[in-house]
């Protein structure tokens, strides 16, 4: 039996299962389509251009996931840093102030440059 | 559980945390310089930190280590392509810095997020904004190549490809001009980018899973000691390698190369055309020689295929494009395909050829760019070969240097293509490819047809109405203009003092 | 072996034959309009200099012993890669030696005949300038000690005959026929490099010396590949078949153009390759019959071709394939023909460059016309250009003792050495060499006034016909010169080797025999073209006179062979690749269905069938190396 073998199994798994979801869904499902229905995601942005001109792109969307991601990355990093403070020592210390600092700097970017201004 | 730090030479890695100190520093200019000195400190700091860790490489020379915990490998190989990507880097970065070609401003547009054609972008271009955001980008991603060349394993090496690949897709789209054109070319090199790079991460996996380590050395023992159960582990070393293909556009991961050369601002396609592939051939060098280089007998086959077809596809294809930034797009392929020729020679001589003609390859790109950057009609730059018929009537230098780079490129004698082209030829025969090397030298003689077409079209063609002018450039581009002309010559007629200094480079650190 | 002079004396100057034109080219390149005026004096000047040093080496050259002939200078250390190690070195033996005194030396006299040809040339200066990158580039190549270095110079020599065939390109005639010679010579290029690379496979060197001393131990096999890969390099340089067609089309470069390179120096290189690789020749038999067929053929479609063509600059090209025909024909037949070879190739370029220099001048005063059939009774008005072209005519028919009839005899006396069907083929092509050259002698200087209206037949200026004159004197006495007094055969023996073995008659036979033929040939072309009036339209003639008018299909064949496949493969792939990965998508939707279509109008944009085909070459490539691994 090869290691990899479960992988493999599980791949395709994966792959059946989401083949059969939307095949099974195009034949039981109900049909009753209105405008909402057509749109790409319920929430979220329309992905296609707007009149040209007309609609502008609310980018402080993704700023403010932006920032999202810069305190979830420093989140993930602490934990672990957390649990083996003690173990790390002054080593560790030094070296997570640095990550910290890194961080900081693209949140002052953000901030320097009016992105957490939500009019 | 006992934890020991890590031993890191931070002497070793100086070059690396003097550009990437220097691109945090910069962001912060960003962040609180005011707009009118912007660009004076951004200048003063890259090209300062481009120096200092050019100064760095030079002191490093004859190092040989390993450091940070076996993640970072500081050898003869990686310090020359290290040197030659920050050489390059200070060229690209001077055609980035020129100003006075543009009447409006520099090469970049004042503000990438402001709507293509939108009254906003009309103010900021009246007002005589600058873009200076590109500095940091440059510097991470110079940062980006440094790591690529170094990382010892597969982890680093992934990092190091997304600190290239992402500010070079933002740096793809923030053209002055045919913005929109630019802009699509940024959002088709990100998606296939991160696609390719998927690829590099799974085949990572699959590497991992096979030897229980990231680490190249290791992964070359675990592959000596229980060869049997092997299959897997080469699906994933062929996933890995298309990390690096994709990244200098060899068949067929290549689609992005013409898009992205015609859409990116010129001086950006300068400096990454030149120093991407250094980086690109530094990593892949070091993933197929240090943790495959016992097998090679089954991963040659796989860059056979994608050097026949990246010189056929790249030479054939280029014969007919009429748009010079994407006819050197195609030739950036055939010259991939050439390339790797010498790598699949997987010996010493193989290695040297490889690093000498990325080299020599580096420095005609930046200066074909260069002189492209300075044709223009009055909508920008004249990228139509029509518009350069009978050019060297008019500014014969400016010509007959890029005719030299050109012919560099075709690999005639007495430039330095011609030393690199050879030198990767014969390499591949003492390995025994004396076929791929056939097929290699018909793709070049295809190939210097279009070159030479480009010459032609140059000086024989009478000048038209749609003839573009020639700007004269100031400092900067003049600099890289004749840093290019000069490595081209002098590679070409005395190679000999760099063919000893890559001998003396000796090989990778195992 | 020969013994290896130093160089010392007059012979460090070896370098300086090479840099002296190369400056002066580099000189008028840059210079730009600064040196219009004093430019092309400069230019002479450094060609006559490059002439005077080679004379003072072959003379002392010649108070050296013949086995020690041979002088190598070491410029500087060109590429060392590993094993693989080139010197930038020159070398000078009796067989360089006389292809740097033709070159210095007539290209001196052609120089000095373009300050008349060119006086009225605006870009004068640049035409110079390429004349002399020309002869740099030609010195480098019959200099070079290796065949890497050679290959340089055969590539500047192409580079410069490409930029002088055109010079004149506000003619698009002129600008096709440069890329033609371009493109043709490119497929012969293909042949050296790959020539170049199994040399250094098999030897581990590309130097003469250490070639030529090892080929006892490579195989034949290799060799003869070796020699068919030479051959086809020579073939396109020389304009052999099959890559003979672009010489006529070079013609429509400037006729001092068309004389020094087009018929007296670059297309002999071939030659000198064949010459100087004897060693391999010797070796492989197989290779050195497959140059005598070659040479044999060239020698009659040239002919031919010859026969056919109205344009006085086309008939006397198609006399050029026609006599390096013979050179490699001769070049062939291994020891007993290299000498002749060369010897031959020494006559030629003299009374060639005279017979072109010649037509040149009768071109300079019928207003830039080239067909001979408006041509007709200038021997009255252009006495030195009609006295000196019939020194060339007769040298070139091989009438004693114009110098042609001593290379040509020696030849076709060496033909009969080795077979009596090929000396016979020979003799009859040297027929026709007699039928074509009167015909166009009888057509320019004899018969009736065709002259269009406005055309006023003059002389040519001194500085025209005084090389005229000295060509013509060479034309006459070279050939005697380098049998009785020079001992030519023996002056090359030690580089190429020279035997000779006895024939089934008396020489004087094959003389006789050849004479008449020649006569016959002659008064053919007499009867048919002086005799008669010529026609001012051609008329439509027969299959054979068509076919040779259309230079007996070469470009048709040319274009059915190579070049349509190489554009329809061009279109073909970029089709591919900017169409078909689409296609490919389309046929997925319909192979997966319903599906995979909902799938796909989910998608925008272009980027996904790039996506799609990276999947799929990564999936070739897996596959790929699963199947290396399995098998």
């Amino acid at each position: 039996m090869n290691v990899y073998t479960p992988i493999f199994i599980l791949g395709a798994l994966a792959f059946g299962f989401a083949a059969f979801s939307v095949v099974i869904a195009g034949f039981t499902g109900p049909k009753r389509y209105n405008r909402a229905k057509y749109d790409a995601y319920e929430c979220g942005i329309e992905p296609t251009p707007q009149p040209i001109g007309g609609g502008r792109f609310p980018v402080k969307y993704y700023l403010t996931a932006m920032m999202f991601i810069i305190f979830d990355i420093e989140l993930v990093f602490l934990y672990p840093w957390a649990v083996a403070f003690d173990q790390l020592g002054a080593f560790g210390l030094v070296a997570m102030m640095l990550f910290l600092l890194n961080l900081a700097v693209p949140y002052v970017y953000e901030w320097r440059r009016g992105g957490l201004e939500w009019d | 559980m006992n934890f020991t730090p890590p031993a890191i030479d931070y002497f070793a890695l100086s070059p690396m945390i003097v550009i990437f100190a220097a691109a945090i520093v910069s962001v912060l200019v960003e962040a609180f310089a005011p707009r009118t000195i912007r660009r004076f400190l951004q200048l003063l700091i890259v090209f300062g930190a481009l120096l200092t860790s050019a100064v760095l490489i030079v002191l490093n020379a004859g190092t040989r280590t390993v450091t940070g915990g076996g993640a970072v490998v500081i050898d003869g190989p990686a310090l020359v392509m290290m040197g030659t990507i920050v050489v390059l880097s200070i060229l690209g970065a001077a055609l980035m810095a020129e100003r006075s070609i543009d009447p409006v401003g520099d090469s970049f547009a004042a503000r990438a997020s402001s709507l293509p054609g939108s009254e906003d972008e009309r103010q900021l271009t009246q007002r005589g904004y600058l873009q200076t955001e590109i500095w940091p980008l440059t510097l991470f991603a110079v940062l980006g190549m440094l790591l690529f060349v170094t990382a010892n394993n597969l982890l680093l090496m992934f990092v190091a490809l997304e600190i290239i690949s992402l500010p070079l897709y933002l740096m793809t789209g923030m053209a002055r001009r045919r913005r929109l054109l630019s802009q699509e070319a940024s959002l088709k090199y990100f998606l296939l980018g991160v696609f390719a790079s998927a690829f590099y991460l799974y085949g990572a996996a699959l590497v991992y899973g096979y030897s229980g380590s990231i680490f190249f050395p290791e992964i070359a023992q675990s592959l000596t000691s229980k060869p049997s159960e092997s299959i897997v582990v080469f699906i994933g070393m062929g996933m890995l390698i298309i990390g690096p293909l994709f990244k200098i556009g060899a068949v067929p991961f290549h689609q992005w190369v013409p898009d992205v050369y015609q859409g990116a601002p010129t001086a950006v396609v300068g400096f990454m055309a030149a120093t991407v592939k250094v980086a690109a051939f530094g990593a892949l060098l070091r993933i197929l020689y240090v943790a495959f280089g016992g097998v090679r007998w089954d991963w040659d086959p796989l860059i056979w295929i994608v050097a026949v077809a990246s010189m056929i596809l790249g030479s054939i294809v280029a014969l007919l494009q009429t748009d010079i930034k994407r006819l050197l797009g195609y030739s950036w392929i055939a010259q991939a395909g050439f390339i790797l020729v010498g790598l699949a020679a997987a010996s010493p001589a193989g290695l040297e050829s490889t690093m000498f003609y990325v080299i020599a390859y580096g420095f005609a790109t930046v200066g074909t760019f260069a002189v492209i950057s300075m044709v223009r009609d009055a909508n920008g730059e004249a990228t139509n070969l029509a518009a350069w018929a009978g050019i060297g009537r008019k500014s014969p230098l400016v010509a007959s240097a890029l005719s030299l780079f050109l012919l560099g490129l075709a690999g005639i004698p007495l430039t330095s293509g011609f030393v690199s082209k050879f030198a990767v030829f014969v390499a591949a025969i003492e390995a025994g490819a004396t076929w791929l090397v056939i097929i290699g030298v018909i793709a070049s003689l295809i190939a210097a047809f279009f070159y030479v077409r480009i010459v032609v079209i140059m000086f024989f063609a009478e000048p038209t109405e749609q003839t573009a002018s020639v700007v004269v450039p100031s400092a900067f581009t003049t600099i890289s203009l004749s840093a290019g002309v000069a490595v081209t010559l002098i590679l070409g007629i005395f190679p000999q003092p760099v063919l000893d200094m890559l001998s003396n480079a000796g090989l990778f650190l195992r | 072996m020969t013994e290896i002079l130093p160089a010392e004396g007059v012979f460090s100057l070896l370098w300086v034959l090479i840099a002296l034109p190369a400056a002066g080219a580099l000189i008028l390149l840059l210079g730009g309009r600064r040196t219009n005026t004093w430019g092309p004096y400069l230019g002479i000047l450094t060609v006559v200099g490059s002439a005077v040093i080679a004379v003072l080496m072959l003379l002392a050259m010649m108070a050296e012993p013949a086995e020690q002939r041979t002088v190598i200078q070491n410029v500087y250390d060109w590429v060392f890669v590993g094993s693989f190690q080139v010197s930038f070195a020159l070398q000078l033996d009796q067989l360089s030696i006389v292809f740097v005194l033709l070159i210095t030396l007539v290209g001196a006299l052609i120089f000095i005949y373009s300050l008349g040809y060119m006086a009225h040339d605006p870009d004068r200066r640049k035409f110079f300038a390429y004349l002399n990158l020309f002869v740099a580039a030609m010195l480098l190549l019959v200099l070079a000690n290796n065949y890497l270095l050679l290959y340089v110079g055969w590539e500047g020599v192409g580079l410069a005959s490409y930029l002088l065939i055109g010079f004149w390109q506000r003619k698009p005639t002129a600008a096709a026929a440069a890329k033609k010679a371009f493109v043709i010579n490119r497929v012969g290029d293909v042949g050296l490099s790959v020539a170049i690379m199994l040399i250094f496979v098999t030897f581990g060197s590309v130097t003469f010396q250490d070639v030529f001393g090892q080929v006892g131990e490579a195989n034949e096999g290799t060799l003869t590949a070796i020699g068919l890969l030479l051959l086809l390099a020579a073939a396109g340089k020389s304009a052999q078949f099959p890559l003979q067609a672009w010489l006529l089309d070079a013609m429509e470069g400037p006729t001092p153009v068309s004389a020094l390179i087009h018929a007296a120096t670059m297309v002999t290189a071939g030659v000198y390759l064949i010459a100087r690789s004897n060693a391999i020749y010797n070796a492989a038999t197989w290779a050195a019959t497959a140059v005598v067929v070659v040479g044999l053929i060239t020698i009659f479609m040239g002919a031919i071709i010859g026969s056919a063509k109205d344009d006085i600059k086309k008939s006397l090209a198609g006399s050029t394939m026609s006599q390096i025909g013979y050179m490699v024909f001769a070049a062939g037949l291994g020891p007993i023909g290299y000498v002749f070879a060369i010897f031959h190739l020494l006559t030629h370029g003299v009374f060639k460059a005279g017979l072109f220099l010649g037509a040149g001048s009768v071109m300079h005063g019928m207003n830039d016309g080239v067909n001979m059939r408006r041509y007709g009774a200038l021997k009255g008005v252009m006495v030195i250009t009609f006295i000196t072209f019939m020194a060339g005519y007769l040298a070139i028919i091989g009438i004693p003792p114009f110098s042609g009839f001593w290379s040509k005899d020696e030849i076709i006396h060496a033909a009969f050495e080795r077979n009596s069907i090929i000396g016979a083929a020979a003799i009859l092509a040297a027929g026709i060499t007699g039928f074509y050259m009167t015909r166009m002698v009888a057509m320019t200087f004899f018969g009736k006034k065709r002259w269009e209206d406005d055309v006023h037949p003059h002389e040519s200026p001194k500085v025209m016909t005084i090389p005229l004159i000295i060509l013509a004197i060479g034309s006459t006495f070279m050939g005697m010169a380098l049998l009785f007094w020079g001992n030519i055969e023996y002056w090359l023996e030690p580089v190429v080797g020279y035997e000779s073995v006895p024939t089934p008659l008396p020489t004087w036979v094959y003389i006789v025999v050849t004479l008449v033929v020649v006569i016959i040939g002659a008064i053919i072309g007499w009867v048919t073209y002086a005799r008669k009036d010529v026609p001012i339209e051609a008329p439509r003639g027969n299959l054979l006179t068509r076919a040779a008018r259309q230079d007996l299909y070469g470009d048709a064949i040319n274009d059915v062979l190579v070049v349509e496949p190489t554009y329809k493969s061009a279109h073909a792939l970029t089709t591919f690749d900017n169409k078909a990965v689409d296609g490919f998508v389309t046929w997925t939707a319909s192979f997966v269905g319903d599906l995979s279509k909902r799938l796909r109008r989910s998608q925008t944009g272009f980027a996904r069938s790039y996506a799609l085909s990276m999947v799929g070459g990564a999936i070739i490539l897996l596959v790929a190396l699963i199947l290396v691994r399995l098998s």
